[in-house]
């Protein structure tokens, strides 16, 4: 590695991603700091961290001193100079470029000289997101998959002026975390969004143009594809809300009628039917009967 | 459930040698008659009348508003280009289809240890008229150099689940085939998510033509 990482700093920490990636670090054996502005937020994350590394120790995928030794690797600030040590920090804050942005220009001030920073940023530009850092040759994109800690996938994509000593020092981090990184270039969903977003987008127009109910869908998908999940489930899962807030991400910047918000989506949301978190999506998750069945 | 079994040649869904087709009676014993090829003869008799379908659409072969085809449906056993055929069966119906038919259809094929999925007489049905835009997509980003073969194929099983990813499938069940029918929903629907993409169009050109790239 052109820089020796020792101490990774995760920020965002106490949300749904970071919390993962701080695990991913810690578990790799790195020293882990978890930064998130809110104090609750870092809480509730390190409850839900203890609960996830003891179903490990009982399934026995981990030993107790193993669970204990990735408990003292991590703490956690509210401070964002308590990243002052760090050598890699990756970033998994609210998706927001302005918010990014700034974030890099405070971590500029608090961090080392020469210290490597990640986006997580799943819609993004890279280098937008690094043009907030007086050193964006220091700054790479590094998209995990939900959920970090189980996901093995990571999706490395520099930005223009990313050098490439930095992706370099950030892939070989990765690897040594036991991931599997895959190269792609810095354009908007870059491998797995760009191809996903508007797949699912279809699955929806299909519903809308009454080509088959969502279950006769789904089921061609599994039955003839062999996904695990069909496209209307998987969306449910996600939460059409999400959904739409992706197609908004991408259609403006990418201008694919395929990333466009599917009328039918917009409607359902509109109506409340949100996927599992809401009860009823595409499926009904009471009932089990089916949406426009 | 009897069922007869007219081709006319080999049937894409059950091809020679498939178990199924060791089942079939007579066509006057079966309740079903199955079409892979020959032209319909409508019998109102069987409780069923299955159409092989390929690209094209049920309405290519029956009158929807003739009562006679209301046992009429159309068929097809997905299959990834030239890869051996899946477990899915497509069973397309037409607005006029009686309910009977369809609920003969799906027992029949049921028994046969496959998947049913009923779809409407739409050009691609369910899963063409879904993968098609997206494979389209993963072969231009290759052109445009988003990632390698590899890494986008790994994404999507590692980041998906996918039994294997999107390009790995359009080559192994032939990029020649998959221009016919990426062609086909281009002209159907017009929109350039559909249309053919440029590694597609080179393998058929090779194919029909007989001319690997440097010779033409
Ligand atoms: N959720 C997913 O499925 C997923 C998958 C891959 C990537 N991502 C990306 O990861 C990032 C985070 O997503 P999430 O779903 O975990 O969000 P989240 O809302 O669960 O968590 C965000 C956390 O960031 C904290 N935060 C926000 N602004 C901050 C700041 N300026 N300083 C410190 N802390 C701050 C919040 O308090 C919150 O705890 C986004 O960029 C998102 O696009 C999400």
């Amino acid at each position: 590695m052109t820089r020796a990482i020792k101490t990774v700093g995760v920020c965002g920490a106490g949300g749904t991603m970071g919390a993962g990636i701080a695990l991913v670090a810690a578990r790799a054996g790195f020293k882990t700091i978890s930064f998130d502005m809110s104090e609750g937020a870092l809480d509730k994350a390190a409850k839900q961290s203890a609960d996830f590394l003891d179903k490990s120790v009982s399934r026995g995928k981990l030993s107790g001193d193993g669970r204990n030794a990735i408990v003292a690797a991590m703490s956690r600030t509210t401070s964002i100079d308590g990243l002052r040590d760090c050598d890699l920090v990756i970033e998994a804050v609210f998706e927001d470029l302005s918010i990014k942005r700034d974030l890099l220009g405070r971590l500029d001030d608090a961090c080392a000289e020469d210290a490597i920073f990640a986006s997580n940023t799943s819609t993004l530009s890279i280098t937008e997101i690094a043009s907030g850092s007086k050193h964006p040759e220091r700054v790479v994109g590094m998209h995990f998959c939900l959920p970090a800690q189980l996901m093995k996938l990571i999706e490395m994509s520099p930005g223009i002026l990313t050098s490439e000593a930095t992706f370099r020092t950030a892939w070989q981090w990765t690897e040594a975390c036991g991931q599997m990184p895959v190269k792609t270039q810095d354009k908007p969903g870059f491998i797995l969004n760009a191809l996903l977003v508007p797949f699912n987008n279809d699955a929806i127009r299909a519903v809308e143009a009454g080509v088959a109910t969502p279950a006769d869908i789904d089921r061609a998908i599994k039955a003839g594809l062999g996904y695990k999940m069909g496209p209307l489930e998987l969306l449910d899962l996600i939460g059409l809300d999400t959904q739409v807030r992706l197609c908004e991400a991408f259609y403006p910047i990418t201008l694919d009628p395929r990333a466009a918000t599917p009328p039918l989506l917009r409607r359902m949301v509109a109506a409340g039917l949100l996927g599992r978190k809401s009860g009823r999506g595409f499926f009904d998750y009471q009932g089990n009967a089916m949406f426009g069945a | 459930m009897k069922y007869a079994f007219e081709t006319a040649g080999e049937s894409r869904s059950f091809p020679n040698g498939d178990a199924f087709l060791n089942g079939a009676v007579g066509r006057d014993q079966a309740d079903v008659v199955i079409y892979s090829g020959p032209r319909l003869a409508p019998d109102p008799r069987k409780t069923v009348i299955l159409i092989e379908l390929g690209e094209e659409c049920l309405g290519d072969h029956i009158d929807d508003d003739n009562p006679a085809h209301a046992n009429v449906l159309g068929f097809a056993r997905y299959r990834n280009g030239d890869d051996p055929p899946s477990r899915l069966i497509e069973l397309v119906r037409h607005p006029k289809a009686s309910e009977a038919a369809i609920a003969a259809a799906r027992d029949l094929f049921a028994a046969a240890g496959l998947e049913v999925s009923l779809c409407n007489d739409q050009v691609g049905r369910i899963i063409n008229r879904l993968v098609v835009p997206k494979y389209n997509a993963a072969l231009r980003f290759l052109d445009e150099g988003l990632a390698t073969q590899a890494d986008m194929d790994l994404t999507c099983k590692l980041g998906l689940g996918y039994p294997d990813g999107p390009i790995e499938r359009v080559v192994r069940g032939g990029l020649a085939p998959y221009y016919q029918v990426s062609k086909g929903l281009f002209e159907a629907f017009g929109t350039s998510a559909f249309a053919p993409p440029r590694r597609a169009r080179i393998a058929f050109k090779q194919a029909t033509t007989g001319t690997a790239p440097a010779e033409r």
